[in-house]
């Protein structure tokens, strides 16, 4: 009798469920997170270049150039590897040091009003000059940045073009908003770097035209009961939602630190930093004339912020692991046994609650995840290195 | 028993949409809100047009109105600090910098002061 009843507990336990029919409200929620519904990049008044191309140009060569870095051997392409959908697949940054947390991918991180896993700067701009100075990462400073480009020819070039007059090097002033300059030119680049269609996108546009034959060719039956946990009882839309999967909010996960670190205090103190950035939206770098900053003037903060982090966007998570803010699960299964525990967290309280979900429901799910794969939706050339220097031109000598 | 009562509550609330008359606790106070983006949709910063009267259905002008709120089931606040940025006038208010980040039961709450009185509006709201 006991032995009939373990073999039945272990079979509903591991046996998978099929697929129900969608009701018409969890199309609407589909159809919510499908890339159809993301709209075209938005506008970032506080980088005058932002939609430039030949400020796209200039990024695309500054990001891939390891003289921005003390030692020469440094790019932003070191850690934000385009084959690995520019995150570096370690659990920590490894430039000239050890960064303190893992490497995000840029992908999409155009439409985020926040930036890195605390949202310590409000812009891809401010964000992309933080590493540069940072001794662990690129270690180089802003006045060997600015010299850099005023020495390149191509760079000075395009500089001129773009920003008009060249820095002073003597004048502080001059050489700050250069170095905010430089940082405009990256996130030109970086606003190039946006998701492309999964498989995924494709199951919802043949479900909501009502063309059940594709339907059954795109999806596998696990990946469907997968999709309808993660909008269902898996709870996985309170953060990871929209069309990238994220709200771009910060949540405490109870995701523990390494053995032997501290707890990480998160967006607590990243919402302070921003504050502070000179670089912010409502500092004298931004070209936002109207300083309408409302992202800053209603941001919040307090202790409820303690051990909380940004939601990453779950498009091609197969490219990004190990995952969380300091990569301390090195895979999606192990991520999910995460959220099935929702353990106590260290710090703060983890808003997750435990989802007790079978062993089948959690290959489920991760067979729905892995249909978020696609490659990024930008030119090959935007991909790789740019194939040779900017032009410069003889009377910019 | 007490988490399905405020499911309900909260439902029967949302229910009544944003046209709805929100009375205060104590019934002196009673407001109306329009969004200024139709739909209300998740993950956008945006503001609320406020309208408030007293008891006897006269504007109330000059008031300092609190704002908090949250999702009650998640046991966490709002993700901005939204507040009164402009008074209108005609017992208008602007109230600006509310987000939402998540589907399901919010609440915004309002602890209004006008003169002498003092009382709190709670407006339930599903997103």
């Amino acid at each position: 009798m006991a032995l009939v009843a373990s073999v039945c507990a272990a079979g509903w336990y591991y046996w998978p469920a099929t697929p129900r029919p969608w009701t018409q409200s969890e199309v609407a929620v589909l159809q919510s997170l499908s890339l159809a519904s993301l709209g075209p990049v938005p506008a970032d008044p506080s980088n005058a270049v932002a939609d430039d191309p030949r400020a796209a140009e200039f990024g695309h060569a500054l990001f891939f150039d390891a003289r921005l870095s003390a030692n020469g051997g440094i790019s932003c392409a070191t850690c934000h590897q385009p084959i690995r959908r520019f995150s570096d697949g370690l659990p920590k940054g490894q430039a000239i040091g050890t960064s303190k947390r893992n490497t995000p991918s840029i992908v999409g991180t155009a439409y985020s009003p926040w930036l890195y896993w605390d949202g310590r700067r409000d812009s891809q701009w401010a964000q992309a000059l933080s590493p540069l100075e940072d001794a662990k990462e690129h270690g180089s400073n802003r006045q060997q940045l600015v010299t850099l480009v005023v020495n390149d020819p191509g760079y000075r070039t395009r500089y001129r073009q773009l920003f008009d007059e060249l820095p002073d090097l003597d004048d502080r002033q001059s050489v700050n908003r250069a170095f905010a300059n430089i940082g405009k030119a990256l996130a030109a680049y970086e606003r190039l770097l946006v998701p492309g269609r999964s498989r995924f996108d494709d199951y919802v546009a043949a479900l909501a035209a009502g063309d059940f034959a594709p339907q059954a060719e795109i999806f596998s039956a696990d990946e469907i009961v997968g999709l309808q946990l993660f909008i269902g009882a898996a709870n996985c839309t309170q953060c990871h939602n929209g069309p990238l999967l994220t709200n771009n909010e910060f949540h405490n996960t109870g995701v523990i630190s390494f053995p032997g670190e501290l707890p990480d205090k998160g967006r607590v103190v990243g919402v302070r930093e921003v504050l502070a950035n000179e670089f912010n939206c409502r500092g004298a770098y931004s070209d936002d004339a109207t300083q309408s900053c409302a992202e800053l003037d209603f941001v919040r903060s307090g202790q409820e912020l303690t051990g909380a982090f940004r939601t990453p966007s779950l498009r091609n998570l197969e490219n990004t692991a190990p995952f969380m803010h300091q990569g301390q699960i090195e895979t999606l299964s192990e991520v999910l046994e995460h959220y099935n525990r929702a353990p106590l967290a260290m710090i703060g309280h983890n808003e997750a609650k435990p989802l007790k979900l079978r062993r089948s429901d959690l290959r489920q799910l991760e067979a729905f995840l892995l249909t978020l794969a696609a490659p990024i939706d930008a030119d090959a050339r935007w991909l790789q290195a740019p194939v040779s220097p900017l032009p410069a031109e003889r009377d910019q000598h | 028993m007490k988490r399905f009562a405020l499911v309900l509550l909260l439902l029967c609330a949302a229910a009544l949409g944003d046209d709805a008359d929100w009375v205060s606790r104590n019934g002196l106070f009673v407001v109306r809100y329009k969004a200024e983006i139709e739909p209300l949709t998740i993950n956008t910063l945006h503001a609320w047009r406020l309208h408030l009267e007293n008891a006897a259905g006269e504007a109330v002008p000059g008031a300092s109105i609190q704002v908090s709120g949250g999702m009650p089931l998640h046991n966490h606040g709002l993700p901005t600090e939204p507040r009164i940025t402009t008074e209108l006038g005609g017992g208008d208010y602007r109230l600006d910098g509310l987000r939402f980040h998540m589907a399901g039961p919010w609440e915004i709450t309002l602890s209004i002061t006008a003169g002498s009185s003092t009382d709190t509006v709670v407006i339930a709201l599903i997103l």
